[in-house]
């Protein structure tokens, strides 16, 4: 899998997330407590809520718009709820934070 | 035989080694990585070596992990010693020290010195590191110093700190050390930590605040997530300013920010540096003859700072040299590190990840917290402070990959298992911590009360007034009399706050207040959460909490807000925001109409309307939009309407005596002049005003949650009316005849909303809760204790009544609005 250099780890704010604009919509690439990064579909399968301004609480973010609480590693609603969002590989190599460069294509698959 | 060092000057005496037969090793720099692979090597092959050792600092190798207690006096110099005259004289070794390796010739195999050259058949480069000097304004006046040798010690103790004012740059391991060395001198201390917590690297935020707690208890301030703007001074260091306007006066400043590999000798040699001299796994440089180890060095992308794996170095270099097959893996190192009698430990990774899973231990009695990360039924990383004992019985787990699916209930607990006590936080309550604080009722008196008798929570209120008020410490006082009576008392269960914690709202409040409790972090250890990091739920009331208690200590914490209050407008169900500028009393101008209209077209704002609040909404704005937009509205005149907040939304109002023929009092100047005062407040659930003329009550004001309707006579304050879900009249706590003494009593009322209700409580919910009686008694009839309310809401306000628009709509803060990258604009493989 190849990546593509996105930003620095440090122009995500801890416990929150910054978009990225791909073909197949916005991605929100979440940076936890403890400088995990995550990238995840920024649409709840809910209501279509951006993920990216949810609260951070460990590795899980709460959807804005109706608490819908996602596990983040897996994209999973927790709970009662049922629903997945779509995750996408993401590193930090050197304080530069680096995503599937799949992304870039029209038809990523 | 002597072997100490040459002068410089002279010059170095011709090597016998050639005709012996010796290889000639160089070793430049004098520190524990070379010292100890030294060691190793002349152990195992004494006599096939003939080693020059160069040193620029004038002595030999000392432990500079000692270098703590001799800035603080513990120990002196000679005691730090590890190779002192004797041993280099005995191993053979021709020491250099005080004389710097200027070049190295790579096609001659020679260094050079100021005194000529000397020629190698190897040379290792054991440059170690140079502290990372920040570069802000100040950084060279005298009275600036790092943290890293000896010279710089002698330099902190020189100073003669004494009563002295010193600050320190950076809560890392060394900036502590170098602050607890000061403070034990005499200095008073300041630490000042760009990150939100003290050691980041080692530890997770709830020990970094226990780390942080112990360092203030021993009279070291700390500041953290401060960035150093300058260091301001007149001809020597007097002050250090951060980037929020803070300012901390110095007498000595110690830059202890970090270290970056010294490789200066290496790339000029046109060796391959990275981050440091890049080195195989046998420590090999890119040329073959030359090699290097410690923290100068970079192996697979890593560099190094602690002891450890700088001593695994030595002993594969010493291999190396032999012509041995050696190889330098680096292992999962643990720190065991003792701060000023602050113990903690730290080994492995402690990040959240795929498919891990945290067990958590916190005795907030003891102050201590225990943390392991589990990944597939293995330890893969611990975090423990205060109770350390374990640390290498867990380490040890770790480094085996034990499964531990068989004994995991009882892990934490280490080899000796015990048991938590959900009752050791109001335990550890001295008898003096006031439980009830409407009554001023100590832990001790209530404690003394039950063994008096006292049995039932009915006979506590009778016998020491503790609960009888407000109710919110119930909680509390059934707790200590389970305390007192064990398994005798059945308190009611109380409903937790959230799954983090059996602690309701209210216990939280009050143990935030008498436990002084000052961070999330500190709550979350003080009162044994049960989660790392809390939740969505627990996390906005606890920042709310904090701020509310600790106006001028606690710093909010955007990334624990609800998207509205953290982007300072309203998401919509699409994602855009709304952006409602605030009209003070409903009074606007055609400049700001124009000024509004004029935004509302600049960014295609699809829909404008008028709200129930006496204002203007702008709906359907891009997020990236919201910067420029408030810009904008603030070069006209306006700040934000908060119609987000849990705070202070709109005071509405009625035009009154000044134009309506029925008006008894200038309804319209009283709100604005209210909402001047309460703006920027946060409250824990929104609060909407309403001041009407007359009882005719144009401006609705009996439904809300303050609603002062005027009359002759004077001014009739309402308060806990509901439009919502509910719909209820408010009702009347004082008529008061001055405007002044309206102004007074609803400031009032509002700060003890603020410091009483459960968050997400509005007031008509509150009320109830601890009755309009009481209410009443503090803030109309108490008349000292409503100064002193409206005194407390005013130190509040003093951090708080401020634009938050402004704040986000500097220019270099617009990029943070915007997404990071824009993957769709670049050209697809």
């Amino acid at each position: 899998m190849s990546f593509v250099d996105i930003g620095s780890l440090s122009d995500i704010p801890r416990q929150g997330a910054r978009l990225v604009r791909t073909h197949l919509g916005c991605v929100a690439v979440f940076r936890t407590a403890t400088d995990q990064v995550f990238a995840l579909e920024d649409r709840c399968p809910h209501k279509g809520g951006p993920l990216s301004e949810g609260i951070v609480h460990g590795d899980r973010v709460t959807c804005p718009l109706h608490n819908w609480v996602f596990d983040m590693n897996t994209g999973a609603a927790e709970g009662a709820d049922e629903g997945v969002v779509r995750t996408f590989a993401v590193r930090v190599e050197q304080g530069r934070v680096l995503i599937d460069a799949s992304l870039l294509s029209r038809s990523a698959a | 035989m002597s072997a100490s060092a040459i002068p410089p000057g002279l010059a170095p005496v011709p090597s016998a080694a050639v005709q012996s037969g010796k290889t000639r090793l160089v070793v430049i720099g004098a520190g524990m990585a070379s010292g100890r692979m030294l060691e190793h090597l002349l152990e195992a092959a004494p006599d096939r070596f003939d080693v020059t050792l160069f040193n620029a600092e004038p002595r030999g190798n000392y432990n500079r992990l000692m270098l703590s207690p001799v800035l603080s006096g513990e120990k002196t110099y000679e005691e730090i010693v590890t190779h002192d005259d004797g041993w280099y004289a005995a191993q053979g070794i021709t020491c250099r020290f005080g004389e710097a390796v200027t070049r190295i010739d790579r096609a001659a195999r020679t260094v050079h010195t100021a005194s000529g050259e000397t020629p190698y058949d190897a040379l290792v480069i054991g440059t170690g590191s140079a502290p990372f000097i920040i570069p802000v304004p100040g950084k060279d006046l005298p009275g600036v110093v790092t943290y890293r040798d000896l010279e710089d010690t002698n330099a902190m103790i020189d100073a003669g700190v004494a009563g002295k004012n010193a600050v320190v740059i950076g809560g890392g391991l060394l900036g502590l050390e170098a602050a607890a060395g000061m403070a034990a001198r005499g200095a008073k201390v300041t630490v000042i930590h760009l990150m939100g917590h003290l050691m980041e690297r080692q530890l997770d935020p709830a020990a970094g605040y226990l780390l942080q707690r112990d360092l203030e208890r021993r009279g070291i301030k700390v500041h953290c997530k401060g960035a150093t703007k300058a260091i301001l001074g007149d001809g020597k260091a007097e002050a250090v300013l951060l980037e929020d306007g803070t300012t901390y006066p110095a007498d000595l400043v110690c830059m202890a920010v970090g270290i970056r590999p010294e490789t200066r000798i290496a790339t000029d040699a046109g060796l391959e540096v990275e981050r440091g001299i890049v080195v195989d796994d046998a420590l090999r440089t890119s040329d073959p003859h030359i090699f290097a180890l410690g923290e100068c060095v970079e192996h697979c992308g890593q560099v190094f700072g602690l002891v450890a794996p700088l001593y695994d170095q030595a002993k594969t270099l010493a291999r190396t040299l032999m012509k041995e097959d050696a190889v330098f893996a680096p292992v999962q190192t643990a720190t065991k590190l003792k701060v000023t009698g602050c113990d903690l430990f730290s080994a492995g990774d402690f990040a959240d990840g795929p498919d891990r899973e945290d067990i958590v231990f916190r005795d907030p009695g003891r102050g201590i917290y225990k943390r392991l990360v589990l990944k597939d039924d293995r330890i893969i990383g611990v975090v423990m402070y205060g109770d350390t004992a374990d640390g290498n019985w867990f380490y040890g787990l770790l480094k085996d990959a034990a499964d531990i699916s068989g004994t995991r209930d009882t892990l934490i607990f280490g080899p000796a298992a015990g048991k938590a006590d959900p009752l050791a936080a109001v335990a550890a309550l001295p008898p003096e911590a006031e439980i009830c604080g409407c009554n001023g009722v100590s832990k001790g008196a209530i404690v003394g009360a039950v063994q008096g008798g006292a049995c039932t929570l009915d006979a506590i209120r009778t016998c020491t007034k503790a609960s009888a008020s407000c109710g919110t410490c119930t909680g509390l006082v059934e707790q200590l009399m389970k305390l007192t009576l064990g398994d005798d008392f059945a308190a009611p269960a109380p409903a937790g706050m959230c799954k983090c914690t059996d602690h309701s709202h209210e216990d939280v409040r009050r143990l935030i207040k008498s436990m002084e409790l000052k961070s999330i972090p500190a709550v979350m250890q003080e009162l044994g959460w049960k989660t790392v990091g809390g939740c969505h739920s627990c996390r906005p009331a606890l920042n709310f909490y904090l701020l509310a208690d600790w106006p001028l200590e606690y710093q909010d914490d955007r990334q624990s807000r609800f998207v509205n209050e953290r982007n300072h407008a309203n998401i919509q169900k699409d994602g855009t925001y709304s952006v409602v500028p605030r009209m003070w009393g409903g009074v606007t101008t055609s400049a700001e109409l124009r000024a509004i209209a004029d935004a509302a077209d600049k960014y295609d704002v699809p829909m404008v309307k008028v709200t129930g609040g006496q204002r203007i909404d702008l709906l359907g704005v891009k997020k990236e939009d919201l910067p420029a937009m408030w810009a904008d509205l603030n070069d006209a005149g306006m700040v934000s309407g908060h119609a987000y907040s849990k705070g202070l939304r709109t005071v509405k109002t009625c035009v009154g005596s000044e134009f309506c023929r029925f008006g008894t009092q200038d309804s319209t100047g009283l709100g604005i002049r209210l909402e001047k005062l309460l703006w920027g407040t946060w409250t824990p659930h929104k609060v909407k005003l309403g001041v009407s003329g007359c009882p005719r009550n144009c401006a609705e004001a009996t439904c809300k949650d303050i609603g002062i309707v005027c009359v002759e006579s004077g001014f009739q304050v309402s308060v806990a009316g509901a439009a919502g879900m509910e719909v209820k009249a408010t009702e009347l706590i004082a008529t008061v005849p001055t405007e002044d003494e309206a102004v007074e009593v609803t400031t009032a009322f509002i700060q003890l909303y603020r410091e009483h209700a459960k968050y997400l409580d509005r007031p008509y919910k509150w009320v109830p809760k601890v009755g309009l009686d009481w209410v009443i008694a503090q803030v109309v009839d108490d008349v000292e204790n409503r100064r002193a309310l409206v005194q407390r809401f005013e130190i509040s306000q003093s951090v708080y009544r401020k634009d938050p628009w402004a704040e986000h709509a500097q220019p270099e803060e617009h990029k943070k609005w915007a997404p990071m990258a824009d993957l769709s604009l670049e050209a697809a493989e």
